[in-house]
């Protein structure tokens, strides 16, 4: 069973959907024990870092997430909340990885958010490496640097973490959820992992 | 390489696809989850779905389509069509949409923009606006292109992403239905205008259109609608055009 955490994050619904399609049971929630019996977990998130830590921190979910053993799945604010620290709005995330999350500074007249449709390169094999410079969908204003746990590459204004993982915490910037059949795959790679 | 997106556009009446499509081998012309679905296949980046009507009585089963479409949907998709509340987006990304449009509540209330980029973040708020060379200004129009309003296209679009907009949704409405292309200055005066994106529509009749609106139009993205429902261009081959012209697609 994978449990999708429940909280205030924009693509829950899409989350779901995505399971639904790749015929994976999964459980929506926010009761403590059933994230903790869950095989997976899918920590999804959009919107706004300092509001969504507020909401994680009164229902007592980041300390939760901090010590799940089971393999976990940060999506885009998922994943930057999964760091130690955010510049948007100058938060203290959950920090399972010890990096910063800086806001998109343009070099020239490139738009922000990043969104659309952007190549990644995987690093590491848990990213199947099938999907090398294959295309997936991006939204975000802010991204973690390239550094030890990065696990796939994009560029936009500069190279970013588009995948990252640590002991049993993965990550990704992008959408899987809505990121067609490349998305789909990697979801699959994720739910592979033990 | 961040790409250009191609967006085809589908109007919805009663939770059905006004226009039919040309699609061969489809079960039912008229249903928006399988035209959805048919067109991710394809290789469409985004999709967008105007409910047309809009009514309230209707409402609803909008927002039952909005949850059958993102049920089926692979890709990202926007819904837009008399949003005018705070009220009405809930349950529209409740059900999966991933952007809402808005465009006369906008005019007539700026202030919704802020409540929405707000409540759900500016990546959720597109901004369409439809306008009409008038004098040499290009005039912001309202309820389908037909009440002129006392906006211009630039000070309202940079309005609008001040005021928390993620993306900017421009219709020529001179240009919209001739299949005459896109209206190219516009484009590019709003691109050196705006930190935000800008999505090109009104005018495509040909795939040198869609580079034109790239290229030098200076367009992040480029919505149709008839010409690719009445299967004229399809969005293999137009990508395929596209990327052999030297534009970033995705294929």
């Amino acid at each position: 069973m994978v449990a999708i955490i429940k909280y205030n994050a924009g693509n829950i619904r899409s989350v779901a959907f995505a399971l639904e399609r790749l015929q994976v049971s999964f459980t929506i929630t926010d009761n403590p024990e059933e994230i903790q019996k869950a095989d997976k977990i899918i920590f999804p998130g959009v919107g706004e870092a300092n509001t969504t830590m507020c909401y994680l921190k009164e229902k007592k979910l980041d300390a939760l997430i901090k010590n799940l053993k089971q393999p976990v799945l940060g999506i885009c604010l998922g994943m930057q909340l999964l760091c130690a620290y955010s510049e948007e709005n100058d938060t203290r995330c959950i920090g399972v990885f010890d990096e910063q999350v800086k806001k998109f500074q343009p070099q020239g007249h490139e738009k922000v958010p990043h969104m659309g449709w952007n190549s990644i390169l995987p690093t590491h094999e848990w990213v199947d490496r099938n999907v090398a410079d294959k295309f997936v969908y991006f939204v975000h204003s802010y991204f973690v640097p390239v550094n030890s746990h990065t696990s796939a590459i994009t560029e936009y204004i500069q190279p970013f973490s588009a995948a990252m993982k640590k002991d049993n915490f993965y990550a990704v910037q992008f959408h899987p959820e809505k990121s067609a059949a490349v998305g789909e795959k990697i979801l699959c790679s994720f739910l592979k992992q033990s | 390489m961040l790409t250009k997106r191609i967006i085809p556009c589908l109007d919805i009446k009663d939770g059905r696809t006004v226009k039919g499509v040309n699609f061969v081998n489809i079960r039912d012309a008229g249903d928006p989850v399988e035209l959805g679905a048919r067109y991710a296949e394809q290789g469409a980046d985004e999709l967008v779905f105007l409910d047309i009507t809009a009514t309230t009585d209707n409402r609803k089963t909008f927002v039952e389509l909005v949850r059958e479409i993102a049920r089926h949907v692979n890709i990202p998709f926007t819904v837009g069509g008399g949003i005018s509340s705070l009220a009405d987006v809930a349950p529209l990304l409740e059900a999966g949409a991933d952007k809402v449009s808005i465009n006369s509540a906008a005019v007539r209330t700026p202030q919704l923009i802020d409540d929405l980029a707000k409540a759900f973040g500016s990546q959720f708020v597109v901004l369409a606006i439809d306008a009409r060379k008038i004098n040499n200004q290009w005039i912001v129009h309202t309820h389908g292109g037909s009440n002129p309003t006392n906006k211009k296209l630039f000070s309202w679009a940079r309005e609008g992403q001040n005021r928390g907009a993620g993306e900017i949704l421009f219709t020529s409405m001179d240009h919209d239905g001739t299949r005459q292309g896109f209206a190219i200055d516009p484009l590019s005066k709003l691109h050196e205008l705006l930190q935000i994106p800008v999505i090109a529509s009104g005018g495509a009749g040909n795939k040198e259109h869609f580079l034109h609106a790239f290229a030098l139009g200076k367009a992040d993205a480029a919505l149709a609608a008839s010409l690719f429902h009445f299967g004229e261009l399809s969005i293999p081959e137009l990508k395929s055009y596209l990327k052999t012209s030297g534009v970033s697609i995705r294929t």
